[in-house]
């Protein structure tokens, strides 16, 4: 079970640090399912056989259900640029991570709705990508390690045109080095 | 999964590897004609019957599809030095006849010969000759329907000239450009990530676009003939909105490495850049006049997405003008070859519409009906307006005259078509 973590903690490392092309996201339940001796805990939730503790700021909490930043999305209202209460707390963790992780580099991808011009949506993409930059820059972040971009309308989330649906696609996501 | 992996790195590393066979190809539907057609009568032309064939039908179809002729069936095959029937051609109804020889010539060419008339005049509008050989029978049919267009109607034809659009199916986008008709369609580039705002360069060799296969948008200068392509712009941020100055020096870009989205040039070649204007908020979509003068642009500095333009002729830039008033969204500015008018997109009662405002009276009229109007791109003769629309759910192209008589609909089987953008004047 320890080479079996440590397995998985060396590859999150490896897509964290890598040059290459991000791999597909590593689901540390899909590697464990591998283990022979997993195969009892079939019916075991995600998560139950990682460490019973961990540290909030670690590289290996990035991916851990457990831990706020593993969430790595921030919603906007209509036509609008404020990053609302609800993740406030969100952005404050990711913000004690990159402060405590120096070498780690956050892309933030802005994203608008499907409504309207493409170049302009890229810019309002950018100003939602802007405001998550801002929040984490008042939090001490170095400005060299976070970059704001914009996919504009060009990455929806979801495909339909519904208010339901516009609205998961006006956000803004944080990626971290190897997920870029 | 590595091979899904090994493909992402193939196609990050040279996306012209990513080419697949070419799908089915941009088919035009004509949707609405010009209200006083001119009827012409196109007859067969002699000589070499297969080669004259190919010529004549797809002059006719051309000149069918501006919507500003009404074909007339000449009766009989004409030469180009045969007088035609001029009494028999009247009792038809046409204005105008054209007719045509093909001969052999040296190294297994063709020399096609074409006489315009009037037919009400009985006389010779021109009589023009083409060296070609038979892979050029399309080009060699658009220059005379070119031909024919401008000396009927006192402007250029655009039959010989190409569009550029993207073509997107799924994890899939293509950047293709075809002839004016839709055929020879070829994609110039092909990614696994978006493709927008191709725009051509005034000497029709090279598109400008935004690609967004660095996982952010960076602009890009490809040029055609070679395929070879360099990073005009690749700033911290996002790099997008690529504009070829008149001159196809310099390009307008918008970067937003000081803060927010804001308007820059650059040399063609990405070196020189330097900032343009200065905004709190979004400054976007630029586009030079076509003499120069002015870079018109989308900005949300007053409150709501408005079009504004600044001088930009003799180094510093002159004060932001505000050029649009009516409604809280009017976007994408596209200044018409001639200067005197201006396309953009309007939000009219929540739907995304195509509109043209006379730039001196600010007069503005409503094109279109449909909804989910963008991008829209003159003819080089300022005739048609190219642009983008959503039918049942899927994107196609569609052109209306600037009058919003003649309507086309450009589309391609079971994919979505995008981000239309009409090449120079081919001379």
């Amino acid at each position: 079970m320890r080479a079996l973590i440590s397995l998985t903690f060396l590859s999150l490392i490896l897509t964290a640090c890598g040059s290459q092309p991000p791999a597909p996201e590593q689901d540390p339940s899909g590697v464990e399912s591998r283990s022979p001796g997993a195969l009892k805990a079939d019916t075991a939730p995600v998560g139950r056989t990682q460490p019973d503790s961990f540290d909030p700021n670690s590289i290996a909490a990035l991916k851990d259900p457990r831990s706020p930043l593993s969430k790595r999305s921030v919603y906007f209202d209509y036509d609008s640029f404020i990053v609302k209460d609800e993740f406030q707390a969100l952005l404050g963790a990711h913000g004690k991570f990159l402060t405590t992780n120096k070498k780690m580099k956050m892309l933030i991808q802005g994203n608008a709705d499907e409504r309207g011009s493409r170049e302009y949506n890229l810019a309002l993409g950018q100003k939602r990508a802007d405001a998550v930059r801002k929040s984490l820059s008042m939090q001490g972040v170095a400005e060299d390690q976070i970059e704001a971009v914009s996919l504009g309308e060009e990455k929806p989330a979801c495909l339909e045109s519904s208010e339901e649906c516009w609205a998961r696609n006006r956000r803004g996501d944080m990626l971290y080095s190897g997920e870029f | 999964m590595m091979k899904s992996q090994a493909y992402a790195l193939v196609c990050a590393t040279g996306l012209a590897l990513c080419s697949f066979a070419a799908q089915a190809q941009l088919t035009i539907e004509i949707t609405g004609a010009g209200a006083n057609r001119l009827p012409v009568a196109i007859a067969d032309f002699t000589g070499e019957r297969v080669v004259s064939q190919a010529l004549v039908s797809v002059i006719r179809a051309d000149l069918d599809r501006s919507g500003l002729f009404k074909l007339v069936d000449a009766g009989a095959p004409l030469a180009d030095s045969a007088t035609p029937l001029f009494e028999d051609l009247k009792a038809r109804g046409a204005d105008a006849v054209v007719g045509g020889s093909v001969a052999g010539a040296a190294g297994g060419r063709h020399e096609t010969r074409v006489r315009l008339s009037d037919v009400l005049k009985q006389t010779s509008l021109g009589n023009p000759a083409y060296l070609h050989n038979s892979g050029q029978l399309r080009a060699t049919a658009h220059r005379i329907a070119d031909f024919i267009y401008e000396k009927l109607t006192g402007e250029p034809g655009v039959f010989s000239t190409r569009i550029a659009y993207v073509v997107k199916s799924p994890g899939r986008y293509e950047l293709k450009i075809a002839d004016a008709d839709g055929s020879n369609d070829q994609a110039a580039l092909a990614s696994r990530e978006p493709i927008i705002s191709p725009t051509w360069s005034p000497d029709g060799s090279k598109l400008a676009y935004v690609s967004f296969e660095a996982k952010k948008p960076v602009v890009y200068v490809h040029d055609l003939a070679s395929g070879r392509r360099h990073v005009a712009a690749n700033f911290k941020g996002s790099n997008s909105a690529p504009a070829w100055s008149p001159d196809g020096k310099q390009l307008a870009v918008v970067l937003t490495k000081d803060g927010s989205s804001q308007l820059y040039l650059v040399n063609a070649d990405g070196s020189g850049v330097k900032r343009v204007a200065n905004s709190p908020g979004i400054d976007t979509e630029p586009r030079w006049s076509p003499d120069g003068q002015f870079i018109y642009f989308t900005s949300d500095r007053g409150g709501s997405p408005q079009i504004y333009r600044i001088q930009i002729s003799g180094g510093a830039a002159g004060p932001a003008e505000r050029v649009t008033f009516d409604g809280s969204y009017n976007v994408t500015p596209r200044p018409a070859p001639d200067g005197k008018s201006l396309a953009y997109i309007t939000r009219n009662g929540g739907r995304f519409q195509l509109a043209l405002m006379d730039l001196a009276t600010k007069q503005a009229l409503i094109l279109t009906d449909s909804a989910k109007d963008e991008s829209p791109s003159f003819a080089p003769n300022g005739r048609m307006i190219l642009y983008a629309t959503e039918i049942g759910g899927r994107g196609v192209l569609a052109a209306v005259s600037s009058d919003g008589r003649v309507k086309q609909k450009l589309s391609v089987q079971a994919a979505d078509v995008r981000e239309p953008a009409w090449g120079p004047l081919v001379r």
